[in-house]
Formats: C-alpha cells, sequence, structure tokens
C-alpha cells in the first residue's frame, strides 16, 4: 500500500463542484467538530471558509494548548553540502546553477557544530543536496556521529534512502527525517523536476514511510507551495499526513508549510499562498491533525512568524543559514534560498516569551 | 487529613502536578505553593543538565519530590535506560514508567511498562507506573514491584475526565496498592469524582499548567482533592440504581 492509491481517489473528485455547493454552515459545523472527517478538513481550506477565519483560530488555540502547552521547540538547519545532481527548476542547488559550490570536510562539520551549539540550540536538521557520489550515507553518518557529540536531537533533510539505510542512521542516533513531496500533483511535478532521480515521483512519494519503517520517531512532510494548486496541495499533504498518522503508530508526524522564496534560477510561482490562506491552512492542519507538530521556518517574516504563535504552530527554525559552512564562516557559497526571518536565536526565543510561550530547546535526547 | 504513602515515603497532598505545558517555567514555583502538591513529575528528555538557566530542576523547590518519567520512550530498554539517567543526575528514587509507543492515541505499552517495572523496583527505584486501566496488568504491576499504579482516566491531554470510570474502580477494589488516576482529568470535580472512587491520589498536568491562572487552578484542584478525599472516608451513602419503594411491590403476597 502507498499513499499514491489516495491520491488516486482523489483524481475523479470534482472539486470546484465541490466548492461551490458548499455552505458556511457547513463550514461552522465542520469547526465545531471535535473529530474532523476528511471533508471537514477539505471545508475548512475551501476559499469560503476564510470568512470563518477567527472561529477557526480560537478552535486551534484551544486544541493546541490542550495538546502541546504554551510550548515552541527550536531547532536549526545546518547545510553540509550544496552539489547536486538534480535539476528541480525552483532550486538554488540545481546542477544547472552557475552557483557557488561548497561540501563541508568533517573537521568542518564539526566548526560549524562547535558554533551552532552555542547559541544554545540543541536539535539540529541536517541538509544537504542530492549527490550520491560524493554525499554517501557513509559520509551523512560520519557527519551525524560528529552533531550528535554536540547536539541532542539530529533530523536529516537528506536525498531519499532505502530503508535499511534509513536503519543505518536510527541506529547511530538520527531521531527524524523531513522530506517534502514538494508537489502532490504528478504532472506538475514532472514539469518541474526536469532530471535526476529526484523526477521520479513515487520513489519520493512513498519515502516517509521508508522512514517510518525503519523506526525513524519523527517524520516531517508538506508541499512546497508556489508549485500547484494551492487547496489540492493543502489537502493532500494533510491527507498523507493523516494517512501515515493511522498507518504508522510508532512515529510521530509533523507538516509543514514552505512557500517558495526568491532562489538561484529565478523560479516564478503561479500560485501565491498569502498570508491570509497560509494562516487557514495552519488552522486546518490544527484542527485535522490535533497531535501534529506544525513547524514554521525562516522562510516567514519575523513579524508573521510571531504572530502565529498560539494558532497551532509547534516547532520554529531560528538563527537559520542556508549556505553552507555559514556559522562558523567557512567561505562563499550560495544559499539554498533567501531567508526572511533574520533574527538570531536569542531574538526569536524572546519574541516567544513576549507571547507568553515557553521556549523549548531540548524535546527529545535519543540514547543509543 | 490521611497521608498518602508511596514507596514507604510520606505526603500530606494527594495531589501530583506536572513541569509540562507552562507558558513559563516561573509560573511553576507558584503553582506548587498555591496547590501545596508535594510531587511533581518532569519529562526527563526535557531536562537540559548542561544549561542551569534552562534546566526545570532550578525552578523546583527543595522540599518537593520529584517524579522524573520516561516519556519519550517506546519501549521497556528505553525507558530503563532513562530512568537510571534520572537517578544519577540526583533526581531521587522516584520514577514514572512511561512507555508509549502508539503516537496516534498516545496508549501506554502495559507489557513493556511491566518489564520496566520488574527491573526498576528491583534496583531500588520507587516505581510509579502509569498504564492503560486494566486489572490483570495492574496485579502485574503489583507483583513486579509497583509502588502505586497510575491509570489513565481519558487519553492524555484529553480533559475528557474519567471515561474509564468502570475498569479504574475494579482496579481499586481489587488491587492493594495506591491507585493514582492519570491522565485526562480536566476539571477539578473530574478530580474530585477520582478520590470519591476511592483513587489515592490523582496527577493533573494540562488543566493547571494551561489555565491562564495556573496558581488559582492548582489551589481549585487541591480543594478538589481534599473535598473528594474527605467524603470517601466519610463513606458515602450507596447510591441506588431504582428507587426503593416505600411500600413493597410484592407486600400482597405476604398479606395476612
Ligand atoms: S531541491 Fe534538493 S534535489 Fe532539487 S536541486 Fe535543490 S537540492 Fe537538489
Amino acid at each position: 500500500m502507498s499513499f499514491y492509491k489516495e491520491i488516486e481517489k482523489f483524481k475523479g473528485f470534482d472539486l470546484e463542484k465541490y466548492m461551490e455547493e458548499l455552505t458556511h454552515e457547513e463550514i461552522k459545523k465542520s469547526i465545531g467538530r471535535e473529530k474532523l472527517t476528511k471533508f471537514d478538513f477539505l471545508n475548512l481550506l475551501s476559499p469560503k471558509a476564510k470568512d470563518h477565519l477567527e472561529e477557526m483560530a480560537r478552535a486551534a488555540q484551544r486544541r493546541s494548548v490542550q495538546q502541546f502547552g504554551k510550548v515552541i521547540s527550536l531547532y536549526i538547519p545546518m547545510y553540509i553540502s550544496n552539489y547536486c545532481t538534480n535539476e528541480c527548476t525552483y532550486c538554488g542547488f540545481n546542477k544547472n546553477n552557475k552557483i557557488d559550490r561548497k561540501h563541508l570536510k568533517l573537521d568542518e562539520i564539526e566548526t560549524e557544530a562547535v558554533e551552532i551549539a552555542k547559541t544554545g540550540i540543541r536539535h539540529i536538521l541536517l541538509l544537504t543536496g542530492e549527490a550520491e557520489g560524493l554525499v554517501g550515507v557513509d559520509y551523512i553518518e560520519d557527519a551525524v556521529k560528529i552533531l550528535k557529540k554536540h547536539f541532542d536531537s539530529v533530523v536529516v533533510e537528506i536525498y531519499p534512502l532505502e530503508t535499511e539505510e534509513y536503519k543505518r542512521l536510527g541506529e547511530i542516533g538520527v531521531d527524524g527525517l523531513t522530506i517534502y513531496q514538494e508537489v502532490y500533483d504528478e504532472k506538475i511535478y514532472r514539469s518541474v523536476h526536469l532530471g535526476g532521480k529526484k523526477s521520479d515521483y513515487m520513489w519520493r512519494l512513498d519515502t516517509p514511510e521508508r522512514g517510518a519503517r525503519a523506526g525513524l520517531r519523527s517524520i516531517n512532510i508538506g508541499t512546497l507551495f508556489g508549485l500547484g494548486d494551492l487547496v489540492k496541495e493543502a489537502y493532500l499533504s494533510g491527507l498523507h499526513a493523516e494517512y501515515l498518522t493511522d498507518k504508522y503508530l510508532n512515529s510521530e508526524f509533523s507538516i509543514s508549510l514552505p512557500r517558495i522564496n526568491e532562489a538561484e534560477g529565478g523560479y516564478k510561482s503561479k500560485y501565491i499562498l498569502d498570508d491570509a490562506s497560509f494562516v487557514q491552512f495552519v488552522l486546518a492542519y490544527r484542527l485535522f491533525l490535533p497531535k501534529a507538530g506544525i513547524n514554521i521556518s525562516t522562510r516567514e517574516v519575523a513579524e508573521f512568524r510571531d504572530n502565529l504563535i498560539g494558532l497551532g504552530v509547534t516547532k520554529f527554525s531560528a538563527g537559520s543559514k542556508t549556505n553552507v559552512g555559514a556559522y562558523s564562516d567557512l567561505g562563499k557559497s550560495t544559499p539554498q534560498f533567501e531567508i526572511s526571518d533574520n533574527r538570531s536565536v536569542a531574538e526569536t526565543e524572546k519574541a516567544i516569551r513576549a507571547r507568553g510561550y515557553q521556549v523549548i530547546h531540548k524535546d527529545w535526547e535519543l540514547i543509543v | 487529613m490521611d497521608k498518602l504513602i508511596l514507596g514507604g515515603v510520606e505526603f500530606e497532598s494527594r495531589l501530583l502536578t506536572g513541569t509540562g505545558k507552562f507558558s513559563s517555567k516561573d509560573e511553576i514555583p507558584k503553582m506548587l505553593k498555591a496547590s501545596e502538591s508535594q510531587i511533581i513529575t518532569m519529562a526527563l528528555r526535557r531536562v537540559n543538565f548542561n544549561n542551569s538557566d534552562e534546566n526545570i530542576l532550578n525552578y523546583i523547590p527543595k522540599n518537593i519530590t520529584l517524579l522524573p518519567n520516561t516519556s519519550g520512550a517506546r519501549n521497556a530498554e528505553e525507558a530503563i535506560k532513562i530512568a537510571r539517567i534520572a537517578r544519577a543526575a540526583g533526581c531521587g528514587d522516584f520514577i514514572k514508567i512511561e512507555v508509549i509507543n502508539d503516537m496516534k492515541y498516545l496508549m501506554p505499552d502495559n507489557a513493556e511498562t511491566i518489564k520496566a517495572t520488574k527491573v526498576l523496583a528491583d534496583e531500588g527505584f520507587i516505581v510509579l507506573p502509569y498504564m492503560t486501566p486494566d486489572l490483570i496488568a495492574g496485579q502485574r504491576l503489583k507483583e513486579a514491584g509497583a509502588a502505586a499504579v497510575m491509570p489513565l482516566g481519558s487519553p492524555i491531554g484529553s480533559n475528557r475526565g474519567i471515561e474509564t470510570k468502570a475498569m479504574i474502580e475494579i482496579m481499586i477494589e481489587n488491587i492493594d496498592l495506591p491507585i493514582i488516576v492519570d491522565a485526562g482529568i480536566g476539571k477539578p470535580s473530574q478530580a474530585a469524582e477520582a478520590m470519591e472512587m476511592g483513587a489515592a491520589a490523582v496527577l493533573v498536568n494540562t488543566a493547571i499548567a494551561c489555565s491562564p491562572n495556573p496558581a488559582e487552578m492548582g489551589e481549585a484542584f487541591a480543594l478538589a482533592v481534599k473535598a473528594g478525599r474527605m467524603a470517601y472516608k466519610a463513606k458515602m451513602a450507596e447510591e441506588s440504581r431504582y428507587a426503593n419503594a416505600s411500600s413493597p411491590l410484592t407486600g400482597f403476597l405476604h398479606n395476612n
């Protein structure tokens, strides 16, 4: 079984007609329901639900505080290589882009780790482009072993691996995986992934399941907003999270809502997720998936991020840099995308506390 | 009020509290004072021993008994490791075993919990296992050396009250250990209900920590727990399912 079966069910569905016939009464009912159905979720994502944002926000806040308390966990991303053999039209690391490439040696990874650890961050997200020859699983393993000395939790956002390879990473202390489908619409998927292994839609789609089967504890998924129809993409990524939650009881699932930011290569998005819809989607995710984490990265501007606190989000990245070796100035490399929230970790913490929320640096430590 | 005794240690208060979910750690000492709670549970996975600002232990007064929990453990082996780390870090001998392997409903794994309880009780820990209410599992926990058992009232964080009432009543009647209702209690009246049923204590976290005024809510729970205990001790009148007819309906059979 694959989530693909669920996507197929949706294929014949006349979304436009459904949205047209949807009434405000039905939306209100969906907001009030303790356990939302797939249709309730769709109702909350509908354009008409925009009229009910405040009501949704209240329900989402209540649900979040009950489930998670008033806390936001922090993590930081660390890029160790920006070489890539893929051709994703929306990404700065696309192999055809003439950018400054960099690949950290193990001692440089340690230097970066030491620098990042000084900020007080205890959870790290390790990122790399897809260049298997240069960034093989052995190299990633070595990097993880170094990071485990400096951080409590290591999560990887790397190219998709086989279940056995995820197991290997789990055994040395990786507790989570971030893997975005980027776009659930198959046609669009093909049109933006022009070459390299990433152009295999199914291989990508089944990745979170391989991670869960390997026993990884936390799995974060999402769509990259801007590539496909907004409501459809939000809907399918939410259903994906639900499918995974139901099928793999051993892992915790969370969801991110990355929006395309300016990157090298100048991809121009046709579908723009505006702030109100972004908030609406956060609220819909929270109400549909009460136990899922919701992750907001520094792609979003500071003020907007702060305003999301209390609406259902649970995790923030902080003090992020998306170029390789950036935290300890290891030389020039082009960032993957522009950061919008440039605050330091300390400034981010201050803003979270000012909203009456507690900052969690350490939420988990895998003892190996 | 009569004392709560856990592993030979006496406590005046029958309200156990938690450290998770507060908007700021500064709220914790205020809540402890107002609620008179003497035992507080904390997730060891969140304790950052390397950073004193962040170390939750600095916010808990010395006269309070720490009940480190093994939240995050997916099996007995992990729970045992976490318990040992807690003791080595100076958190004392109490340990709340929490083994959860189901991230959808967050139901505790009783079988793994029994295994961990056995090992840790043998090592001299005062073990308080969190469990899905079940008589047989409760008896096994007792045999394994638990100092109390902590069945859930309803799913963790749900505030739905004691939905497992019938199961917990059976446990109270048949297991000769303090039964502490943990998880699901959202209102003081529900805490009172648990105490009236004969629970030895209740553990309340979300309902206190997430209240806009945790200290006041802590106090409200303390009063409810006392009232419930007092009522239990005073032996409440048995409720009858059917009205007692004042003159017997079959009395005519005995007439003349
Ligand atoms: S999105 Fe990932 S796989 Fe695609 S070009 Fe960028 S780094 Fe490479």
